[in-house]
């Protein structure tokens, strides 16, 4: 009897190891290919070409500067959509509202992050993009905002699930300590319940981020897809050509092995480089802000 | 999309109707059951599956299965050799052949129809006729606004098909370089690149800044085509049958099909019947133009 139970606990216990190894393993399998497929791609074209303005790939032009823009004007702006908006949305359901209503806006809130990508994108090219034409007067709706505005509707659900899942954890005693001290409601959430909650709300941020920046089919459709280097500040409003569009749309065309195959695969790398960064920063920010707040309560 | 969502039900209808073919005379036409492959350009892909639909119809111990995804899509799957036959609205490369007699593919042309390509703006746009020069200089960028080519004081939005497009290599080649082969003029940077041609007929249709090129069999009635002209001082003249095949329509292709080596048996049963008149009639049916 004793002997089976630690024989199963000793299986369970490695099951379970095994399988938290098992996320490193893919990761680490993950880039080791990426690598293998991408790397070649430094070789085969000049970096000069690499860093060049102009993609267009049937001509061996490989200029990665516009879509790594592209990807990033997108980015920041669904960012700046979708951060303000489900922090908003998460303060709102775990502090304001009132019971009932969280039970109806929570699952409503979960239902728009099942929302498939590509309906998304149905309704930025028929609504979205004729609107944002007429309305501010562009040459095309078919934008860098027009993508951020659906990439922003994509990254709420995920911010404010995780972002209200970090409030509602914060003791009830921290509240009820600010009100007795007489702060208002306000008060209470600005300086004690969002900074409580802040190591779970910056990770809603990252992980909306992430969402954004890796999303593929809605910025396919509404973005334009036009390879102009994105960096003065009216680009948001002009046409921008994405890394993960670029891949998707040229991925099933493009010869086994060929330097158009590598050079995509190195776009992949970038992404998966840029997603890392993102997360490093996020934690070590995470890191710091909890070594602040422990010197505080200490 | 619309047209994906064709392909999908196409082939969903064929299987279905190979289902019902099999339960019928399931003991006859299993062991006689031949299956033809067939792969490759998105422009052809509704001609190939009426073709298929009317073809298995006549022989029902033939399955014929038809996908697109693009001529370079489909003349790699033939180069891999997992299809009979390969679809391409653009002539298969050198290099591509090169490829493929290295796996030991010989890859044959078979002409199968024509089509043209029709440029089209928004019905609100005034401009009605261009010369291959005005478009050429349009999409290149050279020219930005569209009263610079008799229009109304608005910015030119240009539209295009992914490069993987056999459309769009063709266009790039006929009418931005204007047939030579030395020209190394690009489309400019801010073209937009739509991943499929109903992306490019629904911005024609709502914006009255726009220019696209699609295959004829595939413009909506609503959209204006523009009348086109060889050179300035020439004739002006839209895409239709007639004028595909007398050849004053100046962008008008070739469709092929291609086979490894030579065709027999059931794929050069089917091959023949496509040259047929009765499948030629469904080409024009589709707003292609007849091979003959």
């Amino acid at each position: 009897m004793e002997k089976s139970l630690t024989w199963r606990e000793f299986v369970i216990t490695r099951l379970i190891q095994a399988s938290g190894y098992s996320a490193i393993i893919f990761v680490l399998l993950i880039f080791f290919f990426l690598i293998r497929e991408g790397l070649p791609a430094l070789v085969e074209v000049k970096i000069s070409s690499l860093l060049s303005v102009r993609w267009y790939p049937i001509e061996g032009y490989f200029g990665l500067l516009p879509l790594i823009t592209g990807s990033l004007i997108v980015t920041l702006g669904a960012t700046l959509i979708a951060v303000p908006l489900g922090i908003g949305t998460a303060v709102y359901i775990s502090e304001i509202a009132p019971r009932w209503m969280r039970e109806i806006l929570k699952p409503l809130v979960e239902l728009l992050g099942g929302l498939p990508s590509v309906v998304l994108g149905f309704l930025g090219i028929l609504i979205v993009s004729p609107f944002l034409r007429v309305l501010l007067d562009l040459p095309t709706g078919l934008t860098a905002f027009s993508g951020s505005l659906l990439l922003g509707a994509i990254a709420v659900p995920t911010v404010v699930s995780v972002a209200e899942d970090a409030l509602d954890s914060v003791p009830r005693a921290y509240r009820e300590g600010a009100w007795a001290l007489g702060a208002t409601p306000w008060q209470t959430i600005w300086r004690v319940t969002l900074p409580a909650a802040r190591s779970g709300v910056l990770t809603a941020i990252m992980l909306g981020i992430g969402r954004a920046i890796g999303e593929t089919m809605t910025v396919m459709m509404v973005t334009g897809n036009a390879p102009v280097l994105a960096i003065k500040l009216g680009s948001l409003f002009s046409p921008v050509r994405t890394m993960t569009a670029t891949i998707a749309a040229e991925m099933g065309e493009v010869a086994n092995g060929s330097s158009h195959y590598h050079v995509l695969f190195f776009i992949g790398m970038v992404l998966f480089l840029i997603s890392l960064v993102v997360n490093i920063i996020a934690s070590s920010v995470v890191f710091r802000a909890k070594k602040r707040a422990e010197r505080i309560l200490s | 999309m619309k047209r994906v969502l064709t392909v999908f039900l196409g082939v969903s209808f064929l299987i279905i109707s190979c289902g019902s073919v099999d339960a019928s005379t399931a003991a006859a036409s299993d062991s006689s059951a031949k299956y033809i492959e067939n792969k490759g350009s998105d422009t052809i892909v509704n001609l190939a599956l009426a073709w298929a639909e009317k073809y298995q119809a006549e022989h029902p111990d033939i399955r014929i299965s038809v996908t697109g995804g693009g001529s370079g899509t489909g003349i790699a799957a033939l180069v891999n050799g997992t299809v009979d036959i390969a679809n391409a609205s653009r002539k298969i490369k050198d290099e591509e052949i090169a490829e493929a007699k290295s796996k030991g593919i010989n890859p044959v042309e078979h002409i199968i129809a024509r089509d043209a390509i029709a440029v089209i703006v928004n019905p609100k746009n005034p401009v009605n006729q261009l010369t291959l020069q005005q478009i050429s200089d349009i999409y290149s960028g050279k020219t930005s606004n569209w009263s610079e080519v008799g229009g109304e004081d608005r910015p030119i939005v240009k539209l295009s098909r992914e490069t993987n497009s056999g459309t769009h290599v063709y266009f790039l080649e006929t009418v931005l370089r204007l047939g030579n082969k030395d020209d190394k003029t690009l489309f400019s940077m801010d073209t937009l690149l739509l991943p499929s041609s109903e992306g490019i007929v629904s911005e024609v249709r709502s914006n009255p800044n726009a220019v696209g090129y699609d295959g004829l069999g595939y413009v909506p009635e609503d959209l204006k085509t523009l009348a086109i002209a060889k050179e300035a001082g020439g004739m002006y003249v839209l895409p239709s049958i007639q004028t595909v095949n007398d050849k004053t329509y100046a962008i008008a292709r070739d469709l092929y099909m291609y086979t490894d080596g030579e065709p027999s048996g059931v794929i050069k049963e089917y091959l023949d019947w496509i040259l047929s008149n009765e499948a030629q009639q469904i080409v024009a049916d589709l707003g292609f133009v007849p091979a003959k």
